[in-house]
């Protein structure tokens, strides 16, 4: 069954009519250069955006659902990490939004905690963090209430080759062991490659290519336009 | 544990030191009741303090600054948040506010002197307003502040508008409401002196008037000292207050 399913999504200054299927389980890349809209288009999915077209999530019309009981993971560009918060309660934010016992919360963020190697950063806050190290709380934040969909925009951009490689292995593995269906925005064609079941080629608000990551990147290096 | 002084620490002690010791020398070869020594202010004060006049004075002032600090900052708040949360409380009261906010406060002094006459509701509703408008004003720009960022990120993450508020923007305008709290809770002391000047007969301004009618400037300089005192405690314990809650994330 398709997990994500996007009917002519379009909005007044970005978008325009996109349809696009992703599958339970997949990888899919969105790949384009800065503007092409690609975050828009996860702003859409994730509610944050108002947009005209249909969203579906399992075959449920998601229009009128608000983006807090879309039941998503999104991990932002600047990941926006609680500053007044540490890495512990940054992560058990949501547990706590949706009223967890406080035992459960405990149970819950340690084991995320321990699966993303960051037990030790549990009492740090955000301005107390690297770079990567961010990144690793803002996904487990994101992950931590075992969301089905987890969005992802251009998570890896600010980050040093080393880190940015290790975080892609994690991430190869985190979608196996937890069954995630990922779409993942980013500008770089390396890392599409090397992430993607199935990459769409977004430019200037409309849905260019689609394919798997052979089909695409072969293609853009015999036709780059 | 070992206590490390270093030299910025004790570096402000060297220009007060200097200061007093003009004060006393100046004070001593001037001659006149006019210009009293330190030691001569000091022994005035504990004479005052021995007889009571000065505790009851400080105990008078400190209750109206008290009342009208607390309610025109809990006043404030609320206005504050309201407009920072409501674009339709923001458009009716900001240009009310913008117009009044720059008022001096003693140019409310004879409008309230007509309005509540000289009782104990003058001096508190005179701190009220001095406390008021600038806590509803960083209240609200420190709300309006937070990144948005922040606020889709909590909304993506399951939180509701309520729990958005208190877990997110209200911790993250903190800063905001402590700079007006902070700066109003010196300001507070500025303003009671002012009303018990003109119209109050006990508190440390009446003291400070009283000095003036006796010619007695030891009395008015004692004065100036406790209120110089209270308004730099009452700020002390709002950026130590700001530190506690703020200080690990800033």
């Amino acid at each position: 069954m398709a997990l994500i399913c996007l009917k002519n999504i379009a909005n007044s200054y970005c978008l325009k009519n996109i349809n696009l299927t992703i599958q339970d389980g997949e990888l899919m890349v969105l790949l384009g250069s800065t503007g092409a809209g690609k975050s828009t288009l996860l702003n859409v999915i994730a509610g944050l955006t108002p947009y005209e077209g249909e969203v579906y999530f399992n075959g449920r019309n998601m229009n009128l659902i608000p983006p807090e009981k879309r039941g998503i993971g999104y991990l932002f560009q600047d990941i926006a990490l609680f500053p007044h918060l540490c890495a512990y309660d940054n992560i058990a934010f949501s547990l706590r939004a949706a009223k967890c016992p406080k035992d459960e919360v405990k149970r819950r963020v340690e084991e995320i905690m321990q699966l993303m190697h960051i037990s030790h950063l549990k009492d740090r806050y955000p301005k107390e963090l690297s770079g990567g190290e961010k990144q690793r709380v803002g996904l487990a934040r994101a992950l931590v209430r075992k969301p089905e969909i987890l969005l992802l925009d251009e998570p890896l951009s600010s980050l040093d080759p080393a880190t940015a490689c290790s975080i892609r292995r994690e991430l190869k593995q985190l979608k196996r062991e937890l069954k995630l269906t990922i779409l993942y925005v980013t500008h770089n064609y390396a890392e599409a490659g090397e992430l993607a079941d199935r990459i769409a080629v977004i430019m200037n608000g409309e849905l260019k290519r689609l394919g798997s990551p052979e089909e695409i990147l072969n293609n853009l290096t015999v036709n780059p336009s | 544990m070992k206590l490390k002084i270093g030299k910025k620490d004790v570096l402000f002690l060297i220009p007060v030191i200097i200061f007093l010791s003009l004060w006393e020398i100046a004070g001593n070869l001037a001659h006149t009741p006019l210009f009293p020594p330190l030691s001569r202010v000091l022994a005035e004060m504990f004479r005052l303090l021995e007889n009571g006049i000065l505790l009851k004075s400080l105990e008078a002032s400190l209750l109206r600054v008290l009342a009208g600090y607390i309610l025109g900052s809990l006043f404030g708040l609320f206005i504050g948040i309201l407009m920072g949360i409501s674009r339709i409380a923001e458009y009716a009261l900001r240009p009310l506010i913008s117009m009044l906010f720059p008022i001096p406060i003693l140019g409310w002094l004879p409008l309230l002197m007509l309005w509540i006459g000289i009782n104990e509701a003058l001096p508190i509703t005179l701190i009220f307003i001095c406390t008021f408008f600038p806590v509803a004003y960083n209240t609200f720009t420190g709300i309006r502040e937070v990144k948005a960022e922040y606020i889709k990120a909590a909304r993506t993450l399951g939180a509701s508008d309520w729990f958005i508020f208190w877990h997110v923007i209200f911790p993250l305008a903190l800063p905001n409401i402590f700079t007006g709290l902070r700066l109003e809770a010196g300001m507070a002391w500025r303003s009671v002196i002012a009303a018990e000047m003109f119209a109050i007969p006990v508190g440390i301004g009446a003291l400070l008037m009283n000095g003036e009618n006796l010619i007695r400037v030891d009395i008015i300089m004692t004065c100036l000292i406790v209120l110089s005192i209270m308004s730099v405690f009452f700020e002390y314990i709002f950026i130590w207050l700001e530190k506690k809650t703020t200080g690990a994330w800033r």
